[in-house]
């Protein structure tokens, strides 16, 4: 019969009409912005440097090392050691960053940077509400400096392994301080 | 500025004084062109007498930025190339990568490949489905289905990968990181789920007078010159060539599914799409088996090296059968931490070679839908 | 598929006095490609193409190459550092559907990087030159005979110079690094 092939899909096309006033599998639009779908735990967006504590200068954990920035694709990382020095989370001193820019309008989020470092300190964001008139999208050291108490909220998965391994670490680290005998042991 | 004017047919013997041929400008902005891409047909009436592609509105010098870059940074680019598909743009890259540098990928590793690549098969041709309905003047509702089965998919790459389209996932020597908990079992729902969709879109097109009308007997591609100038992918194979780098090369781990290779018989535009359908439903056979058999294990070579890699000098092509057809990367090494040439074989800019064949004779509204039958993404022909 | 080493001799069966030179490559799993000079080169890819063993019907990917002059460290024995020759290099990988093997990787070169840039073009043998040929010729400046329509492809037709030369510098710095 002629019509026959429009009219099977006329049936399929009333049964997705009909089944979006009550059938869940067809109502998949969300009404943003009233509505917001959250961001999965894995999502990654723009990078930002983590810190510990309650100083956000003071508690970076970056120390300069410029892994990042020698391996950023778009080359849009740019640091300049400074010269004072600050110990980590292991008592051991390392450089800082006097100046860690990254340039947003550069970046294409792609998170080779979180996937470099050696010292869990620049990770992956969630944001991506990130629209404004400034034309300049420089984030400096101040702007993406946030506490590792986001970091777990943000991704709690990957937080708790880098906690756990970083407490790890500082157990041995007192192990080992404590194995070795004082000066004043006879 | 213009390209030259190509050379106009002659006019046919007894036409009429005044009766002229018109030059029109189809793109590059133009919501059929799949992208930023340009026509330049000449038309006698309707009716197609020479077409002439333009491209290169969104060429971006990937060659040369990776020639700057390391092997490491070139991965992200690798995405950008056919947006649509990141995941099969990356494993062809580091397919090649691992045949320069002569790495080993662990088992795992291999069955996600298979995993994701076959998820992009996927959502690209429902993207091609729906696309092409769009351009036959279907409005957007196959359009829209297809893109919600494709929301789940992409839902999955988020997951794994962090993004939905540019995923950066894959590495020369394994995948950047294992699957998270719980992924697997959504993967497999996905899977059970996409069949029955596939049914409902068949019924709601397949068959459908209008699509048939339009696509049977139109843009047919013989397959001598389909072969001869180097169409690859669902074009070739629904010209009746069988030809499937899955099969041919047995890349991968493809050597241990069982699936089999659609073939059309008149080489049009409805054999384009039917054989993207039944594409379709051989990678859902090979997903279910991929994620029934997948073992556990590493994902990442241990003596794989991401930074500083220097590959011995050479030079190395690795292929894939991407949506499109063969994507291949052709790299060239010095021994130095960038590569020394890195070319993409771009399967979208070799299937266009054929564009004005298909279409001489054709109206207008065809050439159209001829263009969305060969399935382009200007990110690829223009990289 | 015969092995390269084997189509370079029935090539100089089929071709006594064209020239074909087996050029190694260093990388693990590579396999050596073919050299051909270019005055019979269109001749030896129909011959390619249509021998009833090797029926090299697809060619997949062509590529252009530039090798720059370079200093190379000098070898023992020899007083100083040589310079390595400067060419440019058309690659065509070639790939058979019909019998279903490959690659043959075939080179040729150019006389220089300057004046003599012009190599045959192979499009009347495998079509699926045809952009790809455009495109080298378009971003290194390869100037194919025979092509059918040797125009630029990427790049606006009125630009001047080969972006992907390794001497290439643009006119303007596109943007300045942070």
């Amino acid at each position: 019969m002629l019509g026959r092939g429009i009219l099977r899909g006329l049936v399929e096309t009333w049964r997705n009409f009909q089944g979006s006033y009550y059938d869940p599998a067809r109502l998949t639009t969300v009404q943003y912005p009233e509505e917001k779908l959250p961001p999965q735990e894995n999502a990654r967006t723009i990078p930002f440097l983590v810190y510990d504590g309650d100083d956000p200068m003071a508690g970076l954990r970056c120390t300069a090392c410029s892994i990042c920035a020698a391996e950023c694709p778009a080359h849009c990382i740019h640091i300049v050691k400074d010269t004072a020095k600050k110990p980590d989370y292991l008592g051991k001193m390392q450089l800082q960053p006097k100046v860690f820019n990254i340039d947003m309008a550069v970046c294409m989020e792609c998170g080779i940077c979180a996937e470099v470092c050696p010292f869990d300190s620049i990770k992956m964001d969630h944001v991506f509400e990130l629209s404004s008139s400034d034309p300049d999208m420089v984030l400096q050291k101040t702007d993406l400096a946030k506490s590792n108490d986001y970091f777990r909220k943000i991704h709690p998965t990957e937080a708790a392994a880098v906690d756990a391994a970083r407490a790890a670490e500082q157990r041995k680290a007192q192990a080992k301080k404590e194995a070795v005998p004082g000066p004043s042991a006879v | 500025m213009i390209a030259p004017p190509p050379e106009l047919p002659p006019r046919p013997a007894g036409d009429p004084p005044g009766h002229d041929l018109l030059e029109v400008a189809l793109g590059p902005h133009h919501p059929s062109t799949h992208g930023v891409f340009r026509m330049n047909v000449i038309l006698d009436g309707e009716t197609v007498v020479k077409l002439t592609p333009v491209f290169g509105y969104l060429h971006r010098n990937h060659e040369k930025i990776a020639e700057h870059n390391s092997y490491l940074a070139a991965i992200p680019y690798t995405d950008r190339l056919d947006y649509i598909c990141s995941m099969t743009n990356n494993w062809a890259y580091v397919l090649s990568v691992e045949k320069l540098a002569a790495l080993a990928v662990p088992e795992r590793a291999e069955y996600i490949r298979v995993i994701v690549g076959e998820l992009t098969r996927l959502l690209n041709h429902a993207c091609l489905a729906g696309f092409l309905l769009q351009d036959m003047g279907a409005l957007g509702t196959p359009l829209m289905y297809a893109f919600r089965e494709r929301e789940k998919i992409l839902d999955l790459f988020e997951s794994l990968s962090g993004s939905r389209m540019m995923c950066n996932y894959l590495r020369f020597g394994g995948c950047r990181c294992d699957l998270p908990p719980g992924w697997l079992k959504q993967a497999a729902g996905v899977v059970a789920g996409f069949g029955p969709f596939l049914d409902h879109f068949e019924a709601l097109l397949s068959e459908n007078e209008i699509l048939r009308a339009r696509s049977q007997g139109v843009g047919v591609l013989p397959p001598d010159l389909a072969v001869n100038a180097g169409v690859t992918g669902p074009g070739l194979r629904a010209s009746g060539v069988n030809y499937d780098i899955r099969k041919v090369d047995q890349y991968g781990l493809y050597k241990r599914f069982n699936f089999r290779v659609p073939l059309g018989g008149q080489g049009d535009v409805f054999d384009r799409y039917m054989v993207r359908i039944l594409e379709m439903r051989e990678s859902l056979k090979i997903l279910d088996q991929a994620l029934r058999d997948i073992p556990n294990g590493p994902v990442m070579d241990p003596k794989a090296r991401l930074r500083n890699l220097r590959p011995k000098p050479g030079e190395a092509y690795g292929r894939i059968e991407s949506p499109k057809g063969e994507l291949g990367f052709y790299l060239v090494s010095d021994g130095g931490p960038n590569p020394w040439r890195y070319r993409v074989r771009p399967p979208s800019l070799v299937n266009l070679t054929v564009l004005e064949d298909m279409c001489l004779g054709h109206s207008i509204a065809d050439v159209v839908i001829i263009l969305g039958s060969i399935d382009i993404v200007l990110g690829e022909v223009d990289r | 598929m015969p092995t390269p080493e084997q189509i370079k001799e029935r090539i100089a069966a089929a071709f006594p006095g064209a020239p074909v030179e087996l050029v190694p490559n260093g990388s693990p799993a590579g396999q050596p490609s073919l050299l051909l000079e270019p005055g019979r080169a269109r001749d030896i890819a129909r011959f390619l193409r249509d021998d009833p063993e090797l029926r090299f019907d697809y060619a997949s990917n062509v590529t252009g190459v530039d090798w720059p002059e370079r200093l190379e460290k000098p070898k023992p024995g020899e007083p100083a550092a040589r310079k390595t020759p400067a060419f440019l290099e058309a690659v065509y990988h070639l790939y058979s559907m019909a019998l279903g093997h490959g690659p043959l990787v075939i080179r040729l070169r150019t006389g220089d990087r300057a004046a003599h840039v012009t190599l045959p073009s192979l499009t009347p043998v495998w079509r699926s030159c045809e952009f790809q040929e455009r495109e080298i010729f378009d971003l290194f400046g390869i100037i194919f005979d025979g092509h059918p329509d040797l125009r630029r492809l990427l790049m606006w037709d009125n630009f001047a110079g080969h972006p992907m030369r390794k001497d290439y510098a643009p006119a303007r710095d596109p943007e300045a690094e942070p």
